[in-house]
């Protein structure tokens, strides 16, 4: 070990290390490095008063002015909520048909109905609430199977469809089709030609078909008619090309008659406020040019 | 030469570094873990929360074992836009049941703490089967092999394990933990006896067969009451206040 010593191109001192004549510099830390590391110590003391940090046997340092990270979001959500509240309150007071009579306030929660139905309602409907075909209706079109006015769009989204909600729609099982050819309440061939015959109704309905008496015994009280709908809420009509599950030919119409699909939708009020479901409601009505 | 220049001493004697050191760790221990167990607030007094049915805890695992948590976190920080998007922050009471907690570190997908009731049964068999069905976005991997069926055969054990690390399943608990889970896929009876044991459980065979006990109808009971155990609109933000 070499001795400690000045060395002489630097002008710092050592630290006694040598290697093969290759001596180690002690060079002491920069004052500007030692100044902030002791006011960063002195910080932390006043950190440590005016904020919570210490524990304590059975509670904590509560800080001097009782600061808390959910105390903080509650004074943030007041805010945003003030901030807002110049539409927001309008929106919260008004029914579904004054918003929509109100052109400044309708923009207002359009916007804020688009916002909401891209992270809640998109997932299925699709953006801009093209549907999914095979699993989920559009909301684009004309065909509204829960009704297209703005206080039944309402209902729909706030208790929605055949779920655990007992106000939703379909929950209490009124609109459930009959699996008719699974419990054989129709034959293979009696499907076969009330499906003939539901197709027809798309064009020229096949009048005095063996499928249109088929239709008028047992489809008629739900689906109307010649197949128009408004039998019930939730039985679509079927004289269009709309489908929610299947493609609108023969065999689509025997797969859903034979064993039916039933769709089903969340209860959004148990998630959305009642405002937030208003401009959805507003927003999904502009969509398929609601009644 | 200060006293702050004397360090080297205990620096260069590895007896009194080795004590240092332990000094330093015991000091650093007792203050941040000891008060955890004995702080009152650190568990909000939140009703509702409830030890997973049988049913959950098989899909939990799932969620562990195909690695869910790597992408998806369960915690919603109390900030005004995770608030706004996910809704209420998740409590510490909401977790105090999982062994581990799936909190996570990392959100590539969406924060799942408030998953539950968000969507239907049907679109969360085909979002896990193929997700580009129903997002066309998606970058999450599909999981069709979630259609196999579940092997339930240690459920009791399972709960026996939990209940050695502090869960409340009590014995009535595990001796029925296998009906339980059967009940739970295939009854669809508001009054069944496991939504008495497990209020709010997702009753029903999410993959439409309520014969056959799939992964899929584990996996979608979990996901579906993630978040919906605590009623927020009984709570007093004054009593969670942290």
């Amino acid at each position: 070990m070499a001795s400690i010593e000045k060395d002489s191109v630097s002008g710092q001192m050592t630290t006694g290390h040598e290697w093969d004549g290759i001596k180690e510099l002690n060079t002491p830390l920069p004052k500007w490095w030692i100044v902030i590391f002791w006011v960063s110590v002195i910080w932390a003391i006043g950190y440590w008063i005016v904020y919570p940090s210490w524990p304590t046997t059975s509670n904590y340092s509560h800080g001097l002015f009782g600061w808390s990270a959910r105390g903080q979001l509650e004074e943030d959500l007041k805010d945003q909520k003030l901030a807002r509240s110049q539409w927001l309150s309008k929106i919260e007071a008004a029914s579904v048909e004054d918003i929509a009579k109100d052109k400044s306030l309708l923009n207002y929660a359009m916007v804020g109905g688009k916002i909401a139905f891209g992270e809640n309602c998109a997932a299925c409907h699709g953006t801009g609430g093209i549907g999914r075909p095979g699993a989920y209706p559009s909301l684009a079109d004309d065909v509204w199977l829960w009704g297209g006015t703005l206080a039944d769009i309402q209902q729909t989204i706030t208790h929605g469809v055949r779920n655990s909600d007992p106000a939703s729609r379909g929950g209490d099982g009124s609109a459930t089709m009959p699996s008719f050819g699974a419990d054989g309440i129709l034959t293979p061939e009696q499907i076969s030609q009330v499906a003939e015959y539901v197709v027809s109704l798309q064009k020229t309905p096949a009048a005095g078909s063996p499928g249109e008496k088929i239709f008028n015994d047992n489809c008629v009280a739900c689906h109307g008619q010649g197949g128009v709908g408004g039998g019930i809420p939730g039985a679509p009509p079927l004289n269009t090309a709309i489908r929610t599950f299947t493609k609108p030919t023969v065999e689509g119409v025997i797969a859903q008659v034979t064993k039916p699909h039933h769709g089903s939708m969340p209860s959004w009020g148990r998630r959305l406020d009642a405002t937030t479901i208003k401009m959805l409601t507003v927003y999904v009505h502009s969509l398929g040019g609601g009644k | 030469m200060s006293v702050f220049n004397q360090h080297k001493v205990l620096e260069t004697n590895v007896f009194f570094l080795a004590v240092g050191i332990l000094l330093f760790v015991i000091v650093g221990g007792l203050v941040e873990i000891v008060p955890l167990f004995s702080i009152s607030s650190t568990i909000e007094k939140v009703g509702g929360v409830r030890p997973y049915s049988p049913l959950e805890l098989m899909g939990r695992d799932i969620y562990i074992r195909e690695g869910c948590y790597l992408c998806h976190s369960q915690m919603i920080r109390p900030f005004k836009d995770e608030v706004e998007r996910y809704g209420h922050y998740s409590l510490a009471a909401e977790s105090k049941y999982d062994h581990p907690f799936q909190w996570g570190s990392k959100r590539t997908g969406p924060d799942l703490a408030r998953v539950g009731g968000k969507y239907t049964d049907d679109w969360l068999v085909r979002h896990f089967i193929n997700p580009r069905d129903v997002v066309p976005e998606s970058i999450m991997p599909g999981y069709p092999h979630l259609r196999k069926p579940l092997d339930y055969s240690d459920i009791a054990a399972k709960l026996e394990t939990l209940r050695a690390v502090g869960v409340p399943y009590t014995d009535d608990d595990i001796k029925n933990a296998k009906t339980d889970l059967e009940e739970q896929v295939r009854s669809d009876s508001s009054d069944a006896a496991i939504l008495k044991r497990y209020p709010k459980a997702h009753m029903g065979a999410a993959d439409g067969n309520p014969k056959a006990i799939s992964q899929m109808d584990a996996l979608v009971a979990y996901v579906q009451v993630l978040g919906t155990m605590v009623d927020f609109t009984a709570v007093k933000p004054e009593t969670i206040r942290r």
